[in-house]
C-alpha cells in the first residue's frame, strides 16, 4: 500500500483514531443532588454505573492524507468531522489510535480568543496573537485584515465594541482575521458560509489562495457545491466511522443517495457507549 | 457495527504498522504530543505578546459595560479595604496595639486579594476556557500565567489606591518602598506557580472551583491579613510549631515584606526570621514546580 504512494509526500496520517468525550452529570438521566452523590459513592465502578456517558464520536478511523491534496469531511449532523479535525489539529486527545502529521496543523478560527467587550480593532492584535503571529506581522497585516472584514464599509466600525456588531459583521471580522494567517496544514470548519453573498464570493477566493500556499487542505461543510469547488478527494464519516473514502464525485454521489434516500430515519447524534 | 448498509466500494485502510511505519519513513511526528520542557519554554516565550496581550483584554473587558469603567479596578479594592475597616477595626476592635491599622490592614488586604484571585483564576484557567483550549495552538500554560497577570496589573492599580491612602494616613515616602518591587516579583512567581498546579487539577475535576472560596478564606485568617501575626507569636504561649507555620505560611511572609517595605511603624524585628529567604524559596519551589507539573500533563488539557 505504502509502496504505491511512494512518490507522495504524506503530511497527515490517521491511524486507527478513537476519540471518545466523557460528560459528567447526565447520572441516571438526571443532574440532581442524589445522582451526583450516587456518582461518587459508587465511583470504583464502571463509568456507565457512575453516570459519566461516554460518547464515542469517532471510531477506529484510518487516513493517509498526502501533500497537494484537498480533502472535503461530510457526513450527516453529529457524525464526528469537527471532532476528527479537532484531534488532527492536536487539540482534542485520542482515546486510541495515533495521528501523525508534518508541521502544526491549525483549525482555521478564532472565535474563542475574541473578547465582545474589546473594540474590533484591539480583537485583531489579540487573535492574531493567539493565532501565533508577531507583532509585526499583525501590524503589517491589519489593514490588509481590515480592508478584508468590510467592516469599516458603513462608517468607522472598528473602533467599536465588538458587541455592537451585527451577527455577519462579527463573522466577516473573525473570518478574516483567522485568514490572515498562512498555514501548513489547514484545517477549515463551514467557514464559507459566514456573511453576505459578496463577502462569501471574497472567502471562498481567499480561501483558494489559502490553499495554493497550504501543504493539504481539510474542509467540513454540509455544502456540497463548496466541496466539489474546492476538493478533489472526500472522506464520508456516519456515526463516527470512515464510512467512504475516495473521489469527490464518487463520494459525493453515494452520500447524496443515502441522505437523499433516508434523511427521517438518520440515527440519533450520540450514543452512550 | 451493527450498521446494515452496503459498504462502498473503497480502498481498504492500510494495516496498522504500515501506517506507523510511514509516518516514521516521512518524519512525521505524533499530533498533540507534549513537547520537551525545554522545547516547551522556547512555546511559552515566542507567546509572550500574547499572554500580556489575553491580560490586558480580560482586565479591560472587566469592566467595560460598567458607566464608570476602568474607575472600579481602583474602587473595587478601596470598597473591600473599607468593609474589612469596618468589620476587624471598628466592630472587633483587632486595632488595638498595631500602630498605623488603616495602611496595614489595606495593604494586607490587597496583598492577599493577589494571591487570592489568582489561584481562583488559576483554577478556572483550563476549565474555564476550553472554547479557547479546542480551538487553537498553545501551550497551555500560557492561561494560568495570563490571568495572574492580569491580577498583577489589578494590583498596581490597587497599589496605586495605596499610595494615596498611606500619605493620606501620615505614612512618609521612604526608600524602603523600592523593596516593593522584589516582594511582587517574588510573589507574582508564586501565585503563577500555585495558578499552574490548581489548573491542572481543576482540569480534571472542575468541581475544585466550588471548593476553593472555603479554602483560601480559611488560608486567609491564617496569614494575617487583618492582625498581626508578630502580636500573637510573641506572647510565646504558642507551641514552637504553630508558630513556625504562621511565620512560613508564604501569603504570611510576602503581606510582611510589603508591610515592612511600604509602612515606616512596621520594624524589620516585626519579620519572621530569614523573611527573604522564605519568600525566594516559596517563589522557586511554586513557580518552578508548578510550572513543571502543568506541563507534564499538557497533552491531556482539553478532554471533554
Amino acid at each position: 500500500m505504502a509502496e504505491q504512494n511512494s512518490g507522495r509526500i504524506p503530511t497527515v496520517i490517521a491511524d486507527g483514531v478513537d476519540i471518545v468525550y466523557r460528560v459528567n452529570g447526565t447520572g441516571a438521566g438526571r443532574g440532581t443532588a442524589t445522582a451526583a452523590l450516587h456518582r461518587i459513592l459508587r465511583r470504583r465502578q464502571a463509568e456507565k454505573a457512575a453516570g459519566v456517558r461516554r460518547v464515542h464520536a469517532v471510531k477506529n478511523v484510518s487516513f493517509v492524507a498526502y501533500k497537494g491534496e484537498a480533502i472535503g469531511l461530510i457526513g450527516t449532523n453529529g457524525s464526528g468531522k469537527s471532532t476528527l479535525l479537532k484531534a488532527v489539529a492536536g487539540l482534542l486527545p485520542v482515546e486510541n489510535g495515533r495521528i501523525y502529521t508534518n508541521g502544526q496543523p491549525s483549525l482555521l478560527g478564532v472565535n474563542a480568543a475574541l473578547m465582545n467587550d474589546l473594540t474590533g480593532e484591539r480583537n485583531v492584535h489579540l487573535g492574531g496573537l493567539a493565532m501565533g503571529m508577531s507583532r509585526e506581522q499583525i501590524r503589517e497585516r491589519y489593514q490588509e485584515i481590515v480592508d478584508f472584514s468590510g467592516i469599516n464599509d458603513k462608517g468607522d466600525f472598528i473602533t467599536l465594541p465588538m458587541r455592537t456588531y451585527s451577527s455577519g459583521m462579527a463573522a466577516r471580522l473573525r473570518f478574516s482575521i483567522a485568514a490572515a494567517k498562512d498555514h501548513d496544514v489547514l484545517l477549515i470548519d463551514e467557514a464559507l458560509a459566514t456573511g453576505d453573498r459578496s463577502f462569501q464570493k471574497r472567502s471562498e477566493q481567499r480561501i483558494r489562495e489559502l490553499r495554493q500556499r497550504a501543504g493539504t487542505v481539510f474542509l467540513v461543510s454540509h455544502n456540497n457545491k463548496s466541496i466539489r469547488d474546492t476538493c478533489d478527494r472526500v472522506l464520508w464519516l456516519e456515526r463516527g466511522e470512515l464510512r467512504m473514502d475516495g473521489p469527490t464525485e464518487e463520494v459525493l454521489k453515494a452520500y447524496e443517495a443515502f441522505t437523499g434516500g433516508s434523511d427521517k430515519k438518520s440515527p440519533p447524534k450520540a450514543k452512550a457507549a | 457495527m451493527s450498521q446494515v448498509l452496503d459498504t462502498p466500494p473503497h480502498t481498504p485502510a492500510p494495516a496498522d504498522d504500515d501506517l506507523a511505519a510511514l509516518a516514521a519513513r516521512h518524519g512525521l511526528s505524533v499530533s498533540g504530543a507534549r513537547p520537551s520542557l525545554p522545547e516547551y519554554v522556547r512555546q511559552l516565550w515566542a507567546r509572550r505578546h500574547f499572554i500580556t496581550a489575553f491580560a490586558t483584554a480580560k482586565l479591560t473587558a472587566q469592566y467595560s459595560q460598567a458607566k464608570l469603567g476602568q474607575l472600579w479596578q481602583v474602587m473595587t479594592p478601596l470598597l473591600n479595604a473599607a468593609v474589612y475597616y469596618f468589620i476587624f477595626g471598628v466592630l472587633l476592635g483587632t486595632k488595638h496595639g498595631v500602630p498605623d491599622y488603616v495602611p496595614f490592614l489595606v495593604t494586607g488586604v490587597f496583598v492577599w486579594t493577589f494571591t487570592q484571585s489568582s489561584i481562583m483564576a488559576g483554577t478556572r484557567a483550563i476549565s474555564g476556557n476550553l472554547g479557547l483550549v479546542r480551538a487553537l495552538h498553545f501551550p497551555r500554560a500560557a492561561l494560568p500565567i495570563s490571568f495572574c497577570l492580569q491580577q498583577l496589573q489589578q494590583l498596581l492599580f490597587s497599589m496605586a489606591a495605596l499610595v494615596v491612602i498611606l500619605l493620606g494616613f501620615g505614612v512618609p515616602v521612604a526608600p524602603s518602598w523600592v523593596l516593593a518591587v522584589p516582594a511582587l516579583v517574588l510573589q507574582f512567581m508564586f501565585n503563577a506557580g500555585v495558578s499552574m498546579v490548581m489548573a491542572r487539577w481543576g482540569a480534571k475535576t472542575p468541581d475544585i472551583a466550588q471548593l476553593m472560596p472555603f479554602v483560601l478564606r480559611t488560608w486567609m485568617y491564617v496569614s494575617g491579613v487583618m492582625w498581626s501575626i508578630d502580636k500573637l507569636t510573641a506572647k510565646d504561649h504558642l507551641p514552637h510549631l504553630v508558630t513556625v507555620v504562621l511565620e512560613t505560611n508564604p501569603a504570611a511572609v510576602y503581606i510582611d515584606l510589603m508591610r515592612f517595605a511600604l509602612i515606616d511603624s512596621f520594624h524589620a524585628a516585626q519579620l519572621p526570621p530569614h523573611v527573604w529567604a522564605t519568600a525566594l524559596g516559596w517563589a522557586l519551589l511554586a513557580g518552578v514546580g508548578g510550572f513543571i507539573y502543568f506541563w507534564k500533563a499538557e497533552e491531556t488539557y482539553g478532554r471533554g
